[in-house]
């Protein structure tokens, strides 16, 4: 494992060749700073949003990855001023989905800080994230000792088919998608990294009935106390060393946790899932994006009559999904 | 006369010197002490800010890590000083600097002036504490600590481990009882000049100086010599949780605090601009003499605990997955199972749901497609009818489903021709009931139109697996409410076991089943089963059937089967 870590980890630097500095702006990162890092592509719209959220949550500087964009997301995140942007044309699936220059950077500006690594359509919810600043959760986290925090993907979607509703800038995407799925997920302990694989949701109920072995995995550990030793292995989905991974009890105790409620299914995940195939540049052959393919050329329609409507985070403490823990 | 606070400060100085400004500003003296660890600028600049106030003081610094004798040195070190410059000084009041004044300063002078000879410290002795971590009680006054707990854990747990071993035991000076409390307290100058000026106070002190975690026994011990007073409790509301950490108050909490009508709570998240602002903001409305009521505030702490340390049962998430037989409870409620019951009875499940007013559904681990009640593909927590899905984690559809109906009690149908991987799992849940009659599911292979050699070879099959799950049920680590029956015993007297177990699911519903319901045409079955005997196979699992006509087919209807009131 030790040894796996090190691969990784020299795998990242070998990798931050194939970026390319737009801005720096990490002067700016102050010792107690908490950070984002993200890789994108093509996400123009969405990203007013999605930065207005973070920064209403108390993240004090972005340190972006922009995948070879066309549409102008680079000139616009360049132009804020909380933000360092890199860009690269280098093959997203040949740095193993953006982790190995995530990894990098992380290694290279993160160290001692907390870090929260989400993608442009995850927008983490914590306990008492109405009433208390991230800063309030990750102070509360260093006093309990606790390195790493586990939040869950949480797939939402309309109703009606995804194009109804058309996306519009700044807009929060769960006006449009307000739905999830409360109680279908199956977990598994995976043993050799020691955390768990999460399926299940509305992408399994629609898209892998038939093979619910390939749905996608939802376990995410998003924010961690980062360490330069630290290595993302696979997506969020894990990291090593293994013991970062431990965000579950086993004897019976829940630990804290939260969700990522992800904005996947807007009007734009039809135009999404098109060019991610032409791409081919997603996780095991793109399965999952023709999964979608074949599924959205019926015009699917996620929602069904046992859809929960996303309220707030109490609803999803109160549902099993995620935990307050002893925080309280 | 007045109260001092003496302020033991490590982070976050510029909320301790609100608090001390506000303190201050109010006649009450403050004496302030800042870890030695802290920067010399921060602390400069905290002297600075409160140069323009004549009553408070610095006192020497000394270095505070947790568990040392350093916090009892700089609390003994600033009382002194306490004593010596502020003679209007009658009660001290020892606070952190992440304490925060939850009422006015003018409702505790008045609280302590009708108690003056009161000292307001936790102090018990080391049997009866419950709440030490770690177990080191009465071990703390006996045992030596030369390492520290914080960054050489495993030499402490080691030098622990080797004088239990040797039977290691210091002396305890001759008149110490070793008590233990709350850090937090609130003492006379009486008192706590007869603890500080003890002509015997350096032999005294170099015993606690090897003693673990002495701010928590120091004042609390002695306090017993030298008090004839002693109100056994906090001022200050501090809660620990399960680790031994304190729990933290943010912005939400503000209407608990204000209700607690405790004096200072601790301890305040640094950021919680709310909190700070409104306790320090004004003297608030005057509403006297309450007395502190941290109830709700406990409640709420012990709920937390108990969310981390025993968890919701029968739920399993992202920060909850625990070890087989860690669950405390391996499903969120009680359920059902029916095996058989369906192949005997006509519309079983219909019947069931109007007898129980609970949810029936057929069998849900049914080789092709799950059944839920009323046909439905999508059930409860959006769960889907897909067999390969369900087959893909039995366990987690099974507590998924139980998880997803909390409220709603779930039966379900189950048999030798379902999917059997999750025999042992409901076999050891206490939340099961299980009910079998064994042997029914020949009835739909009595009534199908196949060749009899198929006919022959399924019920060979489905006989052997329900022997098997039988011999699950039968093991001695069951949890699961099993009873079983042979079918030939159950057709004899139907009604009696069924208002059991009717019963034992709407227990207070004490209804007297008026309607049966339909056994299935059972005439010839006897003949049926010879039949397979005479093929070669021996249906074993009904019982002893008798082969001549069938006698209940006609009986089915009857109404009541046995009236007890």
């Amino acid at each position: 494992m030790r040894l796996a870590r090190k691969r990784w980890r020299i795998r990242a630097f070998r990798k931050r060749r194939e970026l390319r500095p737009v801005i720096d702006r990490a002067n700016l990162i102050a010792p107690d700073h908490i950070l984002l890092f993200s890789t994108l592509r093509n996400e123009r719209v969405r990203l007013p949003y999605f930065l207005r959220y973070y920064r209403g949550l108390g993240v004090n500087h972005f340190l972006i990855v922009d995948n070879d964009s066309t549409d102008g997301s680079r000139e616009y995140l360049a132009a804020q001023p909380d933000v360092s942007l890199w860009t690269s044309k280098h093959s997203y699936k040949r740095s193993r989905f953006g982790v190995d220059w995530l990894n990098w950077l992380q290694m290279k500006y993160a160290h001692g800080h907390w870090t929260l690594v989400v993608d442009p359509d995850e927008f983490f919810v914590y306990p008492f994230c109405d009433t208390r600043p991230l800063r309030a959760l990750t102070d509360w986290l260093d006093a309990s000792s606790i390195k790493s925090f586990s939040a869950m993907l949480l797939d939402m979607y309309p109703k009606g088919p995804f194009d109804v509703m058309p996306y519009h800038e700044g807009q929060d995407p769960f006006e449009i998608a307000p739905y999830f799925d409360s109680g279908n997920y199956v977990i598994q302990r995976n043993r050799k990294y020691g955390n768990l694989w999460i399926q299940g949701g509305p992408r399994m109920r629609m898209f892998f009935q038939d093979l619910p072995e390939r749905a996608p995995a939802l376990n995410k550990i998003p924010l961690v106390k980062w360490d330069r030793d630290y290595a993302y292995v696979s997506s969020t989905h894990m990291l090593l060393p293994r013991g970062l991974n431990q965000v579950y009890d086993e004897w019976g105790g829940e630990k804290a946790s939260g969700c990522l409620l992800h904005a996947k299914f807007l009007d734009t995940f039809a135009h999404k899932a098109e060019e991610e195939m032409e791409r081919r540049q997603h996780y095991a052959n793109s399965h999952e994006y023709r999964a979608y393919r074949a599924g959205i050329s019926t015009q699917p329609d996620l929602w069904c009559k046992w859809s929960e409507k996303y309220i707030n985070w109490r609803q999803l403490e109160i549902l099993g999904l995620m935990s307050k823990g002893n925080w309280a | 006369m007045t109260v001092g606070f003496v302020m033991l400060c490590h982070t976050a100085l510029d909320r301790a010197s609100q608090v001390a400004r506000h303190w201050a500003e109010r006649d009450c003296p403050v004496v302030i002490h800042v870890d030695y660890r802290v920067k010399r600028k921060a602390y400069d600049g905290m002297v600075k800010s409160l140069a323009d106030l004549p009553n408070i003081r610095f006192s020497g610094r000394h270095a505070c890590e947790w568990g040392t004798w350093g916090i009892v040195a700089a609390t003994q070190e600033a009382s002194t000083i306490m004593l010596r410059d502020f003679p209007a000084v009658r009660h001290v009041y020892l606070a952190s600097g992440s304490c925060l004044p939850l009422r006015p300063v003018d409702e505790l002078l008045a609280y302590l002036a009708e108690r003056p000879r009161t000292d307001f410290i936790e102090s018990v002795t080391t049997e009866d504490v419950g709440w030490t971590i770690g177990g080191l009680d009465v071990e703390r006054f006996t045992l030596r600590f030369p390492f520290s707990w914080r960054k050489q854990r495993r030499l402490f747990d080691g030098y622990v481990r080797l004088q239990r071993r040797l039977h290691f035991r210091r002396r305890i000076p001759a008149g110490v009882v070793p008590h233990l409390g709350s850090q937090w307290w609130c003492l006379t100058r009486q008192t706590l000049s007869a603890i500080l000026e003890n002509p015997e106070r350096a032999e005294i002190d170099r015993y606690f100086r090897r003693v673990w975690i002495p701010d928590e026994s120091y004042f609390q011990t002695l306090v017993r010599q030298v008090s004839a007073n002693v109100e056994s409790r906090s001022l200050t509301l501090s809660k620990f949780d399960f680790q031994g950490k304190p729990h933290i108050f943010y912005d939400d909490h503000l209407q608990l605090l204000r209700r607690s009508d405790c004096f200072v709570a601790r301890k305040i998240w640094p950021h919680a601009d709310r909190l700070y602002k409104t306790f320090l903001s004004g003297d608030g409305g005057a509403q006297a003499v309450a007395e502190p009521n941290p109830g709700k505030i406990d409640r709420l702490f012990a709920k937390a605990v108990e969310r981390r340390t025993k968890g919701r049962a029968g739920l399993y998430m992202q920060s909850r997955h625990p070890n087989e037989n860690w669950e405390n409870g391996r499903t969120a409620a009680p359920y059902s199972v029916f095996e058989g019951f369906a192949d005997l009875f006509e519309n079983f499940e219909i019947w069931l749901g109007k007898a129980t007013g609970t949810r029936v559904h057929g069998h849900l681990f049914a080789e092709t497609r799950v059944q839920f009640a009323g046909g439905e593909k999508i059930y409860n927590g959006a769960l889907c009818d897909s067999a390969a899905m369900r087959d893909y984690n039995p366990t987690s559809f099974l507590t998924n489903l139980i998880w997803n109906t909390r409220g709603e009690r779930q039966c379900f149908q189950f048999g030798p021709a379902d999917n059997q991987a999750l025999g042992h799992f409901i076999a050891g849940d206490p939340n099961a009931q299980i009910s079998v009659i064994s042997g029914a599911w020949a009835i739909p292979l009595f009534h199908a139109n196949s060749n009899f050699g198929e006919i022959r070879k399924e019920a060979a099959r489905l006989q052997k697996i329900e022997a098997e799950f039988l011999n699950t049920l039968r093991s001695p680590w069951v949890k699961a409410r099993v009873r079983t029956w042979a079918l030939a015993e159950f057709v004899e007297n139907p009604m009696e076991p069924l208002q059991t177990i009717v019963d034992e699911i709407s227990p207070r519903a004490m209804r007297r089943l008026t309607e049966a319901p339909r056994l299935a045409d059972l005439t010839g079955f006897g003949q049926f089963l010879q039949n397979l005997r005479n093929q070669g196979m021996q249906p074993v699992l009904m019982g002893d059937f008798p082969t001549g006509d069938d006698p209940r087919g006609t009986t089915s209807r009857r109404g009541r089967p046995y009236l007890v009131k």
